[in-house]
């Protein structure tokens, strides 16, 4: 006669087995302790470092979503328009859906920019990481052309400008251009073949690109090891287990922080989503709410927000080549900030002024580039877009000078962390 | 921000861009619907104005009759002897009777569906449109729009509204290209008079652009009902999970 | 300053977090799964269908769709009604005990007026649609066939009332849908009851 605790003995000692036959053949305990529990991560994480799990809950989410729009959505230039409507009027909490994935989409932009910024902040592209900030970098590249081709599918009035506009950029390119366009769009015009495509691309194409890039990312991440606030590796000084000093195992310490983190997110998620999924025309823009018709342009054309930044630097251009070459450059010069920065210190705590100055500048030009890039491209709009687009250049290009010069701070042994 | 709002401003917005604000010109472009959505009797009367004056034309070619009644409170029956005339089922699209082509021969363009139209203008602009109709001899139907100039559509409201004529005014105007005299409106004149008086107009209005309103989004007002307890109990979540954090974070030191 | 780990307060919290967590998420699933649910334009194309049998002879047949499924109306004479009762011993559900039918259509002619059969056309076996052969003593019935219809594709038999013979591959009289007449010229199929109209 089995008592209570030699039953639950024998029941630890039967999930054991079950565990030990799987270990056998999947090396799944090993992947809990090396990933999980036996991961460090520094302690001083601050706000700063909830994004990157916020960006994966998204990722998530959009995928989920996406999933069930397709099962609803006609990826035809006839029915495309109409689908939406249904999903949003006749398809049981179809609206919900529909509002998790646009309202999903401007939130992955404002979580990745919020991460990027974290690297910015805190020097995270610097040695060892920067192959980890370029995958980062592709991630990013890639998230803009999924929300590209995405934003096309519901074939509204700025779904189809937007597309007529971005892909006719192609043009610009000497001698191939023409024929790229025509290529691109597989007809004479943006037509039900190009959107047809672009689904493909949207719902299978990208999405698999980016769970890939994701993988690597995480894996990239795991071989060097988080960096912090204070910009400092933990790794330097270990205990006699070989633990870091300054690191916390990721389970439970950051499983349990970055839920808090997800709960806040979703409060602002559900705020938007149930009671302003437009956000005023910035998250869905008005004229998508009319068909598309090629015989009549919307009166300001502008991409959905997240593009405006670098749509503020081409129109800054009067040249559509020299325009276009801007704002591609503009994107690729991220590749390089980890070559461009100079300084040994990599946290913004430890910096000097000059760097400080620099920083506050981009993110200045950033935000009012991508205000300009929202708004008519006239008089004095033009005018401060070339400012701003200058000041935005000149961070980058002028980094190897001001980041050899600047007078940084002593950089602590062991990070800053209060209970 | 309350997405009125931000349509209001976009609307003004575009209404500095049009015309001078030099002064004089009833600011038409300042008119707001002020429609309620919640308001139940308001979109039932709508609904009736619709189908009464516009849906000879104009489509609602997402809208079923059975989702208008079970929405705005009307039981079958009243659908049927108050919306429903020419033999249609409550499970029917509210589509209007006129052939596309003939549309375009007698308008010059085909009446759009107006499903959407509130999300794509905005319910202030459909109020606006609707009032600023005024005799123009120069046109086809008699008749233009401040609203949207040169619209092909003829005053279906004038026996409610009666009909009146726009006064404008030349003024000054100078922006980049420099100094130019234009045509500014500055106020209205009534010709002939409605059967119903301005107010009672101006609510026919409302009741109708209501009614699109509505149309344009069905679901506005259960998802901000549901959306309350949603964000309620993602509070109480997030509560729970951060006094767990801390908790748990003790260890830490 | 160290504070003590209270374990009874970690589990609580512990406990608070997961429950209301797994509350959040069974509702969050909630509406993904109800998505598949028939939407508002498959309730309108699945919505009751009128049929105008004033044209159908008396021992004609015809068929209508309803839900894109094959639906029979026949309109049956004297005689089809009255060698019914003969089948009973020959059918394997004689009552129509087993099968799928209104209560309206629970009786010896499967019918709300005997002269109107609707049936569901699709044999309870397999799902083909069985053939007409109302002719007495011949086809695949053989001499003493009373009329009814034949499925080719596994060999069921069911007599003028849908009801399955027995030695078929099937086991339940043909399915009746929910049908009612709005007036005597006119059946409204798939509803159990139809607003009544003057003839038309």
């Amino acid at each position: 006669m089995a008592t209570a605790t030699e039953g639950t003995a024998e029941s630890r000692g039967r999930w054991a087995a079950f565990v030990r036959w799987i270990d056998a053949r999947l090396p799944v305990t090993e992947f809990w302790k090396s990933q999980l529990t036996e991961y460090y991560a520094p302690k001083n994480f601050n706000i700063w470092y909830y994004f990157g799990s916020l960006a994966l809950l998204v990722l998530v989410l959009q995928i989920i979503t996406g999933i069930f729009l397709t099962m609803n959505y006609k990826p035809s230039e006839a029915e495309a328009f109409g689908s939406i409507e249904y999903i949003m009027r006749e398809v049981e909490w179809g609206w919900l859906i529909r509002y998790m994935h646009s309202t999903g989409a401007s939130a992955f932009f404002i979580v990745v920019y919020l991460h990027m910024a974290r690297a910015l902040l805190y020097g995270s592209y610097k040695n060892p990481r920067e192959l980890l900030w370029i995958i980062g970098m592709l991630i990013y590249v890639s998230l803009m052309a999924e929300a590209f081709f995405g934003y096309v599918l519901p074939w509204g009035n700025m779904s189809f400008w937007g597309a007529q506009v971005i892909v006719s950029l192609f043009g610009a390119i000497p001698a191939v251009g023409p024929d790229l366009v025509e290529w691109i769009r597989g007809d004479y015009s943006i037509s039900d073949i190009t959107l047809n495509r672009f689904f493909a691309l949207h719902v299978a194409a990208l999405p698999l690109v980016l769970i890939l890039l994701v993988v690597v990312h995480l894996t990239a991440l795991h071989e060097v090891g988080s960096n912090n606030p204070d910009g400092i590796e933990i790794k330097k000084h270990k205990d006699s287990k070989g633990k870091p000093l300054d690191g916390i195992p990721f389970h439970p310490y950051y499983t349990y922080k970055d839920l808090v983190g997800v709960g806040v997110f979703l409060i602002f998620f559900a705020i938007v989503i149930f009671f302003a999924p437009t956000l005023g025309g910035l998250f869905l823009e008005h004229p998508n709410f009319e068909p598309a018709n090629p015989l009549n342009t919307p009166e300001h054309i502008a991409p959905v927000w997240y593009f405006t930044p670098y749509y503020a630097i081409l129109r800054a251009v009067p040249d559509k080549l020299t325009g276009a070459v801007l704002m591609g450059a503009a994107v690729l010069l991220f590749f390089f900030l980890p070559w461009l920065d100079r300084s040994k210190v990599k946290s913004i705590r430890y910096r000097g002024w000059l760097f400080k100055l620099f920083l506050g500048a981009f993110i200045v030009a950033f935000i009012g580039l991508g205000y300009l890039g929202l708004q008519p491209a006239q008089g004095s709009y033009v005018i401060a877009a070339r400012i701003l687009g200058a000041v935005y250049f000149l961070f980058f290009l002028l980094m190897p000078w001001y980041t050899s010069v600047d007078k940084t701070k002593p950089v602590p042994d062991r990070v800053t962390y209060h209970a | 921000m309350r997405s009125s709002a931000l349509v209001l401003f976009a609307v003004l917005l575009s209404g500095v861009v049009l015309a001078s604000e030099g002064g004089g010109g009833e600011a038409w472009h300042g008119w707001r619907a002020g429609n309620d959505i919640a308001n139940k009797t308001s979109l039932q009367r709508g609904a009736r104005n619709f189908v009464n004056y516009c849906l000879g034309c104009h489509s609602l070619q997402y809208m079923r009759y059975n989702r208008v009644a079970d929405d705005l409170g009307l039981t079958q029956e009243q659908v049927k002897s108050n919306l429903m005339f020419t033999g249609e089922r409550p499970f029917d699209v509210m589509k209007s009777a006129m052939p596309t082509s003939d549309a375009e021969t007698w308008f010059g363009r085909a009446p759009p569906d107006l499903s959407l139209t509130a999300r794509a203008k905005g319910p202030d602009y459909l109020f606006q449109f609707l009032k600023t109709f005024y005799l123009d001899p120069d046109r086809p139907n008699g008749v233009n729009n401040l609203a949207l100039e040169n619209a092909a559509m003829p005053q279906v409201l004038a026996d409610l509204q009666g009909t009146q004529k726009a006064v404008f005014v030349l003024e000054k105007k100078s922006d980049g290209n420099g100094e130019q005299m234009v045509r500014v409106f500055d106020h209205f004149e009534q010709v002939t008079p409605g059967r119903l008086s301005a107010a009672e107009f101006d609510e026919f209005v409302r009741d109708t652009v209501n009614f699109l309103d509505y149309v344009s989004e069905p679901i506005r007002a259960k998802r901000e009902s549901l959306g309350l307890w949603v964000v309620l109990f993602l509070i109480v979540f997030t509560g729970f999970a951060w006094a767990l954090k801390k908790e748990i974070w003790k260890d830490v030191h | 300053m160290t504070e003590e780990v209270d374990p009874s307060r970690r589990q609580f919290l512990t406990a608070a977090t997961m429950a209301t967590g797994a509350i959040g998420t069974a509702f969050a699933i909630a509406p993904f799964i109800a998505s598949w649910k028939p939407s508002a334009r498959a309730k309108a194309l699945g919505a009751p269908v009128e049929v105008d049998i004033s044209k159908l002879d008396a021992g004609a047949m015809m068929t209508v769709q309803w839900r894109k499924q094959p639906v029979w109306i026949v309109h049956r004479t004297r005689e089809m009604l009255d060698r019914l009762p003969a089948n009973d011993s020959n059918l394997k559900d004689p009552k129509s005990d087993s099968s799928d039918q209104p209560p309206y259509a629970h009786n010896e002619q499967r019918a709300r007026k005997p002269e109107y059969l609707v049936l569901l056309a699709t044999c309870t076996h397999l799902g083909c649609l069985p053939k007409q052969r109302f002719a007495v003593g011949v086809g695949e019935g053989g001499p003493d066939w009373p009329g009814g219809w034949f499925c080719v594709c596994h060999g069921s038999r069911f007599d003028m009332a849908g009801r399955v013979f027995q030695g078929s591959p099937a086991a339940v009289n043909l399915g009746v849908p929910p049908y009612d007449f709005i007036n005597d010229t006119k059946i409204l199929v798939g509803a159990d009851e139809a607003p009544k109209k003057g003839a038309a």
